[in-house]
C-alpha cells in the first residue's frame, strides 16, 4: 500500500480538536511559567522587602561577575565535562560489546546496564554515599589492602563518579541504537578484506557509532550540568554546581528573581548546546550523503 | 559474528559491577540490625523495615507519590493518546512545531521547570495544592508517555483499519474495536514509564511540593541530607524493588529494552 | 453493460497521475487480474474499487449503482489485504465475524455463517486461536474467510500470495481459484506476478505508468502481447530488429546483409520494428537452412527444461530445450534455430508503443 494513500481523508479540523487539551495545558504550564521566571529574573530584590516591581539586569551581572557564582559555574562546566568524557570512554565499548554478546546474555545485560534508570536518583545516590563515606566500603577495601583510607565523600571526585553512573546508560542507550544498524557481517567483511581488528574499528564501527556517540553526549551533558541530587548529596554544602545554588538561591536565601537569573542561564546554555548539536549531526549527516 | 575477547569481557564485569555496586550496597545495609550503616555481617534484621512503616512522615510520602503518580500518569495518557493520533495520522501545518512543543519537558531541566512551577504557584495562589502538584507532574512525564504511543501509532498496521471499515465499521467503532486495543500495549506501557518517572522525581518536585504534599523522593532527599542511618536504606531497597517489580512488568509486555532504547 | 464497472477512473496526487482514464467492464462471476510492476497504479486501482481512496475523475458502477463517492463501510465489499489486516487482538473466529457483527447479525446466525466459510476455507479447526500463532498461508485463508462471509458482490484481492513462500504460493494460487469457483463471486486480484495472473485468472489487466495497456484472456496475452512491455513482462521474450518492407507483404529481419522474409500478418507502419520470438518456441536445427545460427554461448539446466543461450548474427537469442532426455548441444557448438512464422509477433521498435492489429 502506498503511504499516501493509506492516509486518512483530510479533515481540517480533527488533528486540532485532538491536540488542543493538552496544546493548552503546554502553553499554560510550560511555556506561561517560563516566560514568568525569565521576567522574575529582571526584578529588583531586597533582603528587607523583598521582589519589588522594579526591573533590572543587575541579577545577569551578580551571576556573571561575581567569583562564587563563577566558580560555580565553572564547577559545573568542568564536573560536567568530565562526566560526558567518561561517560563516553565507558559506554561506547560497553554497548559495543553488548552488540557482540550472545542471544540470552545480551538482552539481560542491557537490562541491568539500563534498568537502573527506572530507580531513583536519590536510591542510587544514597549508595553511592554508603560506598564513598569515610567509614565506606571502599575505604574498608583500602584498609584490607593495608591503604590509608581516602576522603571520598564531598569530594569532586565523589560527584563525578556518582554522575558517570548516573549517566552509563543515557550513553549506553543512543550508541547501541547505532551500532544495532551496523549490519554485523559488515565488520566480518572488512577483517576479510585484509584489515586488521583495529583498523575494522575505527574504520567500520566507529564512523557508524559516531552519531550515537553525539547524541549520548549531548544528553550525558545537559543532565550533568542540571543535576541536583549528587551535588545535593555527595558535595556537601561546599562543593555547590548551578542546581544546588539554584535551589539554595529559591529556598534558603529566599532571593528568587537571582536564583532565577541562574535558572535561565542554565536552560540558555542547554539550549544553545542543543543547537549547536544540531548543527554537528547536520554537518556529519551531510559528510554521509556527499 | 565475532565473539568478545577476554580483555572486553573483564571491562564488561567491571562496568556490571560499577552499575549494580551501590543498587547492592543499599539493599545488604538495608538488613543491618545495627544503628549505623553497616553490612549485615553478623545476622540479618528486618527492624528497619519495620522503622520504616513506623515512620509517619515516610508512610504519609508513600502514599502522596502513589497518589500523585497515579493521577498524573493517568492524566497524561489521556492527554498523550489524542495528541499522538493527531500527529501520526494527520499532516497539518505546525504539526513538527507541536510534537516539539510535547517533548520539549525532555530537553529542559527539571530545576528549570521546577522554578517556573514555583513561580507560577505563587503567581496564582497554588502553592501546596495537591492538584496543582498532579499537573506540574503530567507536564513532565507526558512526554514519556507520548513518546511511546507515537511508537506504537507508527509500527502499527494501517490496513487493519481498513480492513475494518471495508467491513462496514464506522470511525467511532473502529478507533474502539480495532485502534485502541492495538494500541493498548503502547498505551499500558506508556502508562507505567510515566507512572515511575512520576514516583522517582526529585528535582522538580523539590521546588513544588508544600510540607503537606511531599513526595517520597523528596522525603528521602531531605532525611539523607540531614542524618544518615539504615533506614533510608530500608526505604531504598523498597523503592528497588517496587523497580523490579515494574520492570518485570514492562519486560513481560513489550521487552524492556525495545521499551527503554525505543524503536528509533 | 458490466457487473463492475469503470469509466474513465483517474487518481492524481497534485501533477503526479496515479491512474489515468482507465475503464474497465467486469462480468459477475469473472475473476480479473490487474498485472503490472510496482507504481503502475493496480494497488491504487483497487482501493478506488473498494473505496479507501476517493477517485479524482471517473465513475464506478456496481450493479448499475453508482458507488464513486460511497465510503468502504457502505459499499460491502469484501477486500483482502497484501498483509492480510487480521485483527490481532481477536481471535480467526472473531475476526471473521467482525464483519457480521457490524451488520447486526444475530449471534446464532453469525455463529453458524462463521462454521460454514470456515469449513470453506479449511480452518474449522483453528477457530480458537490468534493470527500470531498461525502460519502465512493460515493467515492468508483467514483474512479470505473474513471477507467472504458478508457475502460481498465483488471480492477484491491486493497482492494475496505475495507474502508466501513460493511452493505454498502456488498452492494457495489454485485454493484461491477453488474457493472463487465455489462461491461464484466476481473477484478482482492485484499481483505484480505474471504466472499467478497467468494461470488463474479468466481476464488479465496489464498495466503501466497509471494505464491500462492490455485487456485479454492468459493465453492470448501470453501469444499475443501488443508491445515490448507486455511481451517481456509477460513471460520471456527475444527481441530481433527488423524492417517492414513493404505494408503489403510483411517484414524482413535484417541479418547479415541479408534479409530474411517474415509474411506479413497485418498491416505495418513503415520503419524501424521488432521482433518478438519466445524462447520455448525455437527449435534447434541442423545450421544449413536455419533461420539463424551461431555457437552456442551458455547453457543452464533448469531441471525440466535447459536454457541456451546462442550467439547469432542479430544477437544473443535465448532458446529453452524441453528436457526430452538428450542433452542439448554443448557450449560452443555451432547450432542452427527456426522457429514457425507465425509464432512470432511483430511490434513497434519504441518500447512503449503498441502496435494497431
Amino acid at each position: 500500500m502506498t503511504g499516501a494513500a493509506t492516509r486518512t481523508q483530510p479533515r481540517p479540523l480533527a488533528p486540532f480538536l485532538l491536540a488542543a487539551p493538552a496544546t493548552l495545558l503546554f502553553v499554560g504550564l510550560i511555556l506561561l511559567p517560563l516566560a514568568l521566571t525569565a521576567v522574575l529574573s529582571f526584578n529588583v530584590y531586597d533582603y528587607s522587602s523583598g521582589v519589588r516591581n522594579q526591573y533590572t539586569t543587575a541579577n545577569y551581572l551578580t551571576v556573571l561577575q561575581d567569583p562564587y557564582y563563577l566558580a560555580i559555574f565553572w564547577r559545573t562546566l568542568r564536573l560536567a565535562l568530565l562526566t560526558t568524557v567518561i561517560a563516553v570512554l565507558l559506554g561506547t565499548p560497553e554497548a559495543y560489546i553488548l552488540t557482540r554478546m550472545g542471544k540470552p546474555w545480551r538482552s539481560i545485560f542491557l537490562l541491568v546496564i539500563i534498568g537502573p534508570l527506572l530507580v531513583s536518583v536519590v536510591v542510587r545516590t544514597f549508595g553511592w554515599s554508603m560506598l564513598l563515606g569515610r567509614d565506606g566500603l571502599v575505604n574498608h577495601a583500602l584498609a584490607v589492602l593495608g591503604l590509608e583510607p581516602v576522603q571520598l565523600l564531598y569530594t569532586e571526585t565523589a560527584i563525578v563518579i556518582a554522575l558517570v553512573h548516573i549517566m552509563l546508560p543515557f550513553m549506553v542507550i543512543p550508541v547501541w541504537t547505532a551500532l544495532q544498524k551496523l549490519d554485523p557481517t559488515v565488520e566480518a567483511a572488512a577483517l576479510s578484506l585484509g584489515a586488521s581488528r583495529f583498523t575494522a574499528l575505527r574504520r567500520v564501527v566507529f564512523p557508524q557509532a559516531t552519531l550515537g556517540i553525539l547524541s549520548g553526549s549531548l544528553i550525558v551533558f545537559g543532565l550533568s550540568a542540571s543535576a541536583f541530587a549528587i551535588p545535593g548529596l555527595l558535595g556537601g554544602r561546599r562543593l555547590k554546581m548551578a542546581a544546588t545554588v539554584v535551589y539554595d538561591e529559591y529556598l534558603i536565601e529566599l532571593n528568587w528573581p537571582l536564583g532565577a537569573a541562574i535558572a535561565i542561564i542554565v536552560l540558555l546554555a542547554n539550549l544553545a548546546i542543543m543547537l549547536a548539536y544540531n548543527r554537528m549531526v547536520e554537518r556529519q549527516a551531510k559528510r554521509r550523503l556527499g | 559474528m565475532q565473539k568478545n575477547g577476554p580483555f572486553a569481557l573483564a571491562f564488561h564485569t567491571l562496568i556490571v559491577l560499577f552499575v549494580l555496586a551501590p543498587l547492592i550496597v543499599v539493599c545488604l545495609v538495608a538488613f543491618t540490625p545495627q544503628n549505623t550503616l553497616s553490612l549485615p555481617w553478623d545476622g540479618l534484621s528486618l527492624r528497619w523495615f519495620a522503622a520504616v512503616f513506623h515512620h509517619p512522615d515516610f508512610v504519609a510520602s508513600f502514599w502522596n507519590s502513589a497518589r500523585l503518580a497515579l493521577f498524573s500518569a493517568t492524566i497524561s495518557t489521556m492527554l498523550a493518546v489524542p495528541s499522538a493520533l493527531a500527529i501520526t495520522r494527520y499532516s497539518f501545518r505546525g504539526r513538527d512545531a507541536l510534537n516539539a512543543l510535547f517533548l520539549s519537558p525532555l530537553i529542559i531541566p527539571h530545576l528549570v521547570i521546577g522554578v517556573a512551577f514555583l513561580r507560577l504557584f505563587s503567581f496564582i495562589g497554588a502553592t501546596g495544592s495537591f492538584g496543582w502538584l498532579v499537573a506540574a507532574h503530567v507536564m513532565v512525564i507526558m512526554p514519556y508517555a507520548l513518546r511511546l504511543i507515537l511508537a506504537a501509532l507508527n509500527g502499527m498496521d494501517l490496513s487493519a483499519e481498513m480492513a475494518a471499515r471495508t467491513l462496514g465499521a464506522g470511525e467511532w467503532t473502529v478507533f474502539r474495536r480495532i485502534t485502541f486495543p492495538m494500541l493498548l500495549p503502547g498505551i499500558s506501557g506508556g502508562w507505567l514509564l510515566a507512572f515511575i518517572n512520576s514516583f522517582d522525581e526529585l528535582t522538580m518536585s523539590i521546588f513544588v511540593t508544600a510540607p503537606s504534599t511531599v513526595t517520597l523522593p523528596v522525603r528521602m532527599y531531605m532525611y539523607a541530607s540531614e542524618s544518615i542511618d539504615p533506614m533510608m536504606a530500608a526505604v531504598s531497597t523498597l523503592m528497588i524493588a517496587l523497580t523490579g517489580v515494574t520492570m518485570i512488568i514492562l519486560d513481560r509486555l513489550f521487552g524492556l529494552d525495545q521499551l527503554l532504547v525505543g524503536k528509533g | 453493460m458490466g457487473f463492475l464497472q469503470l469509466e474513465q477512473v483517474s487518481k492524481l496526487y497534485g501533477e503526479f497521475a496515479a491512474v489515468r482514464d482507465f475503464d474497465l467492464e467486469i462480468e459477475r462471476g469473472e475473476f480479473i487480474s490487474l498485472l503490472g510492476p510496482s507504481g503502475c497504479g493496480k494497488t491504487t486501482t483497487l482501493q478506488m474499487i473498494a473505496g479507501l481512496v476517493t477517485p479524482t475523475n471517473g465513475r464506478i458502477t456496481l450493479d448499475g449503482r453508482d458507488i464513486t463517492r460511497e465510503k468502504p463501510a457502505r459499499r460491502g465489499l469484501g477486500v483482502v489485504f497484501q498483509s492480510y489486516a487480521l485483527f490481532p487482538h481477536m481471535t480467526v473466529a472473531q475476526n471473521v465475524a467482525f464483519g457480521l457483527e457490524m451488520r447486526k447479525v444475530a449471534k446464532a446466525e453469525r455463529d453458524r455463517q462463521v462454521a460454514e466459510i470456515l469449513s470453506l476455507v479449511k480452518l474449522t479447526s483453528l477457530a480458537d486461536r490468534y493470527p500470531r500463532e498461525m502460519s502465512g498461508g493460515q493467515r492468508q485463508r483467514v483474512a479470505i474467510a473474513r471477507a467472504l462471509v458478508i457475502k460481498p458482490p465483488v471480492l477484491l484481492l491486493d497482492e494475496p500470495l505475495s507474502n508466501l513462500d513460493a511452493k505454498l504460493r502456488e498452492e494457495m494460487q489454485f485454493e484461491l481459484r477453488r474457493i472463487q469457483r465455489v462461491v461464484g463471486i466476481t473477484t478482482i486480484m492485484v499481483t505484480h506476478d505474471q504466472a499467478e495472473a497467468l494461470s488463474i485468472s479468466d481476464r488479465v489487466v496489464v498495466m503501466e505508468g497509471g494505464k491500462i495497456t492490455q485487456v485479454d484472456h492468459p493465453y492470448s496475452l501470453y501469444e499475443h502481447p501488443k508491445n515490448n512491455f507486455i511481451s517481456s513482462f509477460v513471460g520471456k521474450s527475444n527481441f530481433l530488429a527488423a524492417r517492414a518492407m513493404n505494408e503489403a507483404t510483411g517484414v524482413s529481419l535484417r541479418v547479415d546483409n541479408t534479409d530474411l522474409k517474415i509474411p506479413a500478418t497485418g498491416s505495418y507502419p513503415g520503419g524501424e520494428l521488432c521482433l518478438s520470438v519466445r524462447p520455448e518456441k525455437i527449435r534447434l536445427t541442423d545450421p544449413a537452412g536455419a533461420m539463424l545460427h551461431g555457437p552456442v554461448s551458455s547453457r543452464y539446466f533448469l531441471g525440466n527444461h535447459w536454457l541456451l543461450s546462442v550467439s547469432t548474427p542479430a544477437g544473443e537469442i535465448s532458446v529453452a530445450v524441453a528436457n526430452l532426455g538428450a542433452p542439448p548441444p554443448s557450449e560452443g557448438d555451432i547450432t542452427g534455430l527456426t522457429w514457425n512464422i507465425e509464432e512470432c509477433r511483430v511490434l513497434a521498435a519504441e518500447q512503449e508503443s503498441a502496435l494497431q492489429s
